[in-house]
């Protein structure tokens, strides 16, 4: 055991720097997912959809920009930019006009809504974008690589995988903690997430924290796509991808957790990376693994609360 | 839940379609079924595929009345299409690939099942979603067995020993297709009136009350999960024969919506939904595809939330509520 892991050692590294950056992107789309799913009620499938809007908006503000002879770092506002685009604009549409008139529903029609809603963003984006890979790498490229050293061997890095996604990812972890736990609007937030009834009855309005924590996840699915844009070549599909690992992340963590969803990002991000290198074929299949492993043993999810049975 | 005249959430003996009795609406269709496959030759190919998905999707209904949807049960219909692929080149009788495909998927869905039960709502169809998935990427990855996302051709099947014309062939098909549909057809609404059908509604509602009576109900969900999986299989036996291609497509999580769609489309309150609304999804999505070839997914996506806003009961809750009106 002792003597494998010297001799995949550089893998191993290879597969944990990978895997961070990795369940960087991961995280923030599942959070999004999850406080949605907190103060709605709804698991939101065409989540997946915002995080794909969200990097080919990236890319396009990105290669206009660049158009537009503005230096290299522009792209990085190009990144900020498209997720507050895209959350501030589809956020509040699809709220208002769609899924307001169904809560309090049927789980499997609020379900249907949301896949309706995914099928219609899926064709819009292919309308809007094509179906050709489309890329824009320069926020990547323009930071440079740093050199890891393992053992005797040195590997270049891009310092925008290896630094600026896990530091983006931690930032909103702790931004997000301050928000709910320290202000007001946070506080707010949790307290319609905990027992909606009882906080309307304190006159909070329910319907105004609905809007702003849709709008809010929206946008931190448009970031997880707009951070991963530079990092991969976008095609049709990547929505579909990305919605169904961030539900097994979400139902692996438990509902309502934000460093329950931090820590299980990790899990299956680091689990599917060293799948990459020692076990290629297995790639896809390693996050659902890990999740009905781990649904076998705790069926509440890692971090879950059994709730009380009614009767 | 408010009152919203939801098909779902009234309790099976209360639709207001049984009273209406299905059994002339289903002769009528049945008959349009056969006129519009003689009338349109091409859309007998369409009519057998949406037959088939109608089967699967009476296993999505089952499970709705627990109030579970499975993200997942294309697995099911995979498993059956592929039982078909791999075995076609050895034995090329349709009669006999047809129940192994069926049978597989059973027992698939018997192993699944056993696991899957202990779980509801959102991690019910999790789950579901999860394992189809990992059946996806199997497929998709195991190119040496597989082929891949490039799919495998079946080979010509037999009939009862014979190789008919492809016009006969094309006939066998959707009449093998709407025999089946019939039979699961009748066996559901059978199954639904005996008291493991009333029980699944019990799980919906307080499942903790049915437990008190000593019933149990994982054994309950267990029953009527390895049922969809018997259907789920079926359909894809019929769905490989058919269109004599399978894909990994086929398991990926949005067949698996696009399942319980129809079922939401078609009407959770009746035998009859899961077909109506597979007929209209496939006549849809062939027509769309043909008017604007890059949006038919919009079309559709537009068509369910237009049916779930205003026409809740889907098809047949409009159709019934037209009929007991005029009535």
């Amino acid at each position: 055991m002792m003597a494998w892991f010297a001799e995949n050692s550089l893998l191993l590294g290879l597969a944990l720097l990978d895997g961070l950056a990795y369940a960087a992107l991961v995280f923030m789309v599942a959070v999004g997912l999850n406080l949605v799913f907190g103060v709605l009620r709804i698991v939101n499938v065409a989540h997946g959809s915002l995080f794909a809007i969200g990097a080919y908006t990236a890319a396009s503000l990105g290669l206009f920009f660049a158009s537009r002879g503005l230096p290299p770092w522009a792209g990085y506002a190009a990144l900020i930019l498209a997720a507050c685009l895209v959350g501030a604009v589809l956020g509040p549409l699809i709220e208002r006009l769609v899924l307001r008139r169904i809560y309090g529903q049927e789980e499997v029609l609020q379900l249907l809504v949301t896949f309706a809603l995914f099928m219609i963003l899926e064709d819009v984006q292919k309308l809007v974008w094509g179906v050709q890979p489309i890329s824009q790498d320069l926020p990547m490229k323009v930071l440079g690589t740093v050199d890891v050293p393992f053992g005797e061997d040195v590997i270049p890095f891009t310092i925008y995988q290896l630094f600026v996604l896990p530091g983006v990812a931690v930032a909103v972890l702790a931004g997000l903690a301050w928000f709910l736990r320290r202000t007001l609007t946070g506080r707010v937030i949790v307290a319609v997430t905990t027992d909606k009834e009882a906080a309307m009855a304190m006159g909070i309005d329910a319907a105004k924290v609905t809007l702003l924590t849709f709008t809010f996840g929206a946008g931190l699915a448009a970031l997880g796509g707009a951070l991963a844009s530079p990092t991969t070549s976008l095609v049709p599909g990547i929505g579909a991808q990305t919605i169904v690992l961030s539900f097994a992340v979400v139902a692996t963590a438990g509902l309502g957790q934000i460093e329950g969803a931090a820590l299980t990002s990790l899990l299956i991000g680091l689990g599917r990376s060293v799948a990459v290198y020692f076990a290629p074929e297995f790639e896809v299949v390693v996050p659902y693994i890990i999740m009905v492993a781990v649904l076998l043993v705790r069926p509440q999810g890692l971090f879950g609360v059994l709730e009380t049975r009614r009767v | 839940m408010s009152g919203s005249a939801n098909s779902l959430s009234r309790p099976a003996g209360a639709a207001p379609a049984r009273s209406l009795g299905e059994g002339l609406p289903a002769l009528l269709g049945i008959a349009a079924l056969v006129l519009v496959a003689w009338a349109v030759p091409w859309l007998k190919f369409v009519l057998t595929i949406a037959l088939a998905k109608g089967i699967a999707v009476l296993g999505i209904l089952l499970l709705l009345r627990a109030g579970q949807v499975s993200f997942g049960h294309a697995m099911f219909l995979a498993t059956g299409a592929y039982t078909v692929a791999f075995v076609a080149p050895f034995q090329t009788e349709a009669l006999l690939l047809l129940p192994l495909a069926a049978l597989l998927a059973t027992l698939l869905g018997l192993a699944v099942g056993l696991f899957v039960v202990r779980y509801r709502d959102i991690f019910f169809g999790m789950l579901n979603l999860a394992l189809s998935m990992v059946l996806y990427s199997l497929l998709e990855k195991l190119y040496e067995y597989t082929k891949g996302t490039d799919g495998i051709r079946v080979s010509v099947l037999t009939f009862a020993g014979l190789r008919p014309e492809r016009e006969t062939q094309e006939w066998l098909m959707f009449g093998l297709a709407l025999l089946l549909a019939v039979l699961f057809g009748l066996l559901v609404r059978a199954y639904l009136a005996s008291p493991m059908g009333r029980a699944l509604a019990g799980i919906k509602t307080r499942e903790t009350r049915l437990e008190f009576m000593g019933v149990s109900a994982r054994r309950v969900l267990l029953f009527a999960y390895v049922l969809s999986a018997l259907m789920g299989g079926t359909a894809g036996a019929l769905v490989a024969m058919t269109s004599r291609h399978v894909t990994p497509q086929l398991a990926y999580w949005t067949s698996s919506g696009e399942l319980v769609f129809i079922a939401i489309l078609g009407g959770a309150g009746s035998a009859l939904g899961p077909f109506l609304g597979a007929a209209a999804f496939e006549l849809v999505r062939v027509y769309a595809a043909a008017a604007v070839a890059d949006a038919w997914q919009m079309i559709l996506g537009a068509v369910l939330l237009l049916v779930i806003l205003f026409a809740p009961g889907g098809i047949w809750g409009m159709l019934a509520g037209r009929l007991r009106r005029s009535a």
